[in-house]
């Protein structure tokens, strides 16, 4: 077994070039390179925890936005309401008041006609008491052959239309 | 070795050499750059150009640099796991660690030896090189427990709940099991690397013997030691992967306690 034939003749050799070897592997490789590497590593961990941290806070913002959205969208909804049911409301009261003014009118154009009538009854109806008082005069006259004064008869003509 | 040609050696593979530089010493002791030391060379250079292509830095990672983050990923996880937020500081180690001896593990498996006059060479498979990995391991755990529990980092060999009467024993019992960690940290992956190379040697020289003794055997031993060889090169992979894996696996459960004292 040469490990143990030569140990001897090779061992400082051997125990000299493995602590070169070694030793330029560790401080070249192990702490010049390695530190690199994984801080390349922990680089990208970091930038790929901060772009999806970065997506969640844009998602979040995305959900405040509609949320604002949705609360407008709900605001001018019930602002367009209001404005429909006013409009609504005040054609309602034009067109009732524009139907409360043609009553009216109606109605004064009513009451004229119907005092018109009166009148005009209450004319015909002088006009049938005069009638019927020189009538009355007329026929007393001839009859009875006295004379009775137009005032006289008015007031007879006058008691028998009230009872009659 | 080279007495009888077509002969397979299993233990040839081991074999250190001297590439130059055999008259190199530090005080006294020699420092001939061998052939292991080569593939240890080729190892970082590999490694190296492994972790380089994975540093772009881009955001969107291509395949090369996903591969490289899964790996420190995959360390960065079990540190954390077995260790917790503390576990961080360990990665450019426990990295360097995986990375260093599952490189020299699958680069020992590369059929480089097609080539003629090339070999490879796994140097796990050397318990002097196993042994200062877990040397260095064992090392730092002292260091942090001592660092950061002082004395009370003697706690660690005594359990909870242990009854006053047995706490001598199961100190000792424990004490020594802690002392056994970086033998058996060491040897698991120097067993484990040697075991594997050598089947497929002794593997290797049916195929060859068989194909050199005729029809008859090429049958009955070549083609289905071929056959077994290809399933355990593939095991071999599986097993490279896996020793580097516990190798670090038990680094990091061994640096817990030091951390965390159970």
């Amino acid at each position: 077994m040469p490990q143990i034939d030569q140990l001897l003749e090779t061992f400082s050799s051997q125990i000299f070039w493995l602590l070169v070897f070694f030793g330029i592997t560790f401080v070249v490789i192990g702490r010049g390179m390695v530190p690199k590497v994984m801080g390349t590593v922990a680089l990208r961990d970091k930038q790929i925890a901060d772009d999806l941290a970065a997506a969640q806070g844009a998602r979040d913002d995305a959900d405040a936005q509609e949320e604002t959205w949705r609360e407008r969208e709900n605001e001018n909804r019930a602002n367009a309401q209001a404005l429909i049911a006013n409009a609504k409301a005040k054609a309602a009261a034009t067109s009732a008041k524009k139907l409360a003014a043609a009553q009216k009118r109606l109605d004064t154009k009513l009451s004229k006609a119907a005092t018109a009538i009166d009148e005009a009854r209450s004319a015909a109806m002088a006009e049938v008491e005069d009638v019927a008082a020189e009538a009355t005069q007329d026929i007393v006259a001839r009859l009875a052959g006295a004379k009775v004064d137009k005032r006289a008869a008015r007031s007879a003509v006058k008691k028998a239309l009230a009872n009659g | 070795m080279a007495a009888d040609e077509g002969k397979v050696d299993p233990m040839k593979q081991f074999q250190i050499e001297p590439l130059f530089g055999s008259s190199w010493d530090i005080a006294g002791f020699n420092i001939a750059f061998t052939n292991s030391a080569l593939w240890m060379a080729i190892t970082v250079v590999l490694l190296w150009a492994f972790v380089y292509g994975g540093m772009k830095r881009e955001l969107v990672p291509g395949r090369w640099q996903m591969a490289v983050e899964t790996f420190t990923g995959f360390i960065d996880d079990m540190l954390e796991a077995n260790i917790g937020k503390e576990g961080r500081k360990y990665v450019p180690y426990v990295f360097s660690l995986f990375m260093f001896i599952l490189f020299a593990n699958l680069l020992g498996l590369m059929p480089v030896g097609i080539i003629p006059g090339f070999h490879a060479f796994t140097f796990t498979s050397h318990f002097t090189v196993t042994g200062v990995l877990a040397v260095i391991s064992f090392s730092i755990v002292l260091i942090v427990g001592f660092a950061k529990h002082g004395i009370k980092f003697f706690t660690l060999f005594v359990p909870h709940g242990t009854p006053l009467l047995m706490i001598p024993a199961i100190f000792l019992i424990e004490l020594f099991s802690f002392m056994i960690r970086p033998f058996s940290l060491a040897l698991r992956l120097f067993v484990a690397m040697m075991a594997g190379h050598v089947l497929l040697k002794v593997l290797s020289s049916f195929v060859i013997d068989g194909f050199n003794y005729g029809i008859g055997t090429s049958l009955i031993v070549a083609v289905p030691s071929f056959a077994l060889m290809i399933g355990i090169s593939a095991l071999e992979i599986l097993v490279a992967g896996i020793q580097a894996y516990v190798f670090a696996l038990l680094t990091s459960l061994y640096i817990n306690d030091a951390e965390h004292l159970h």
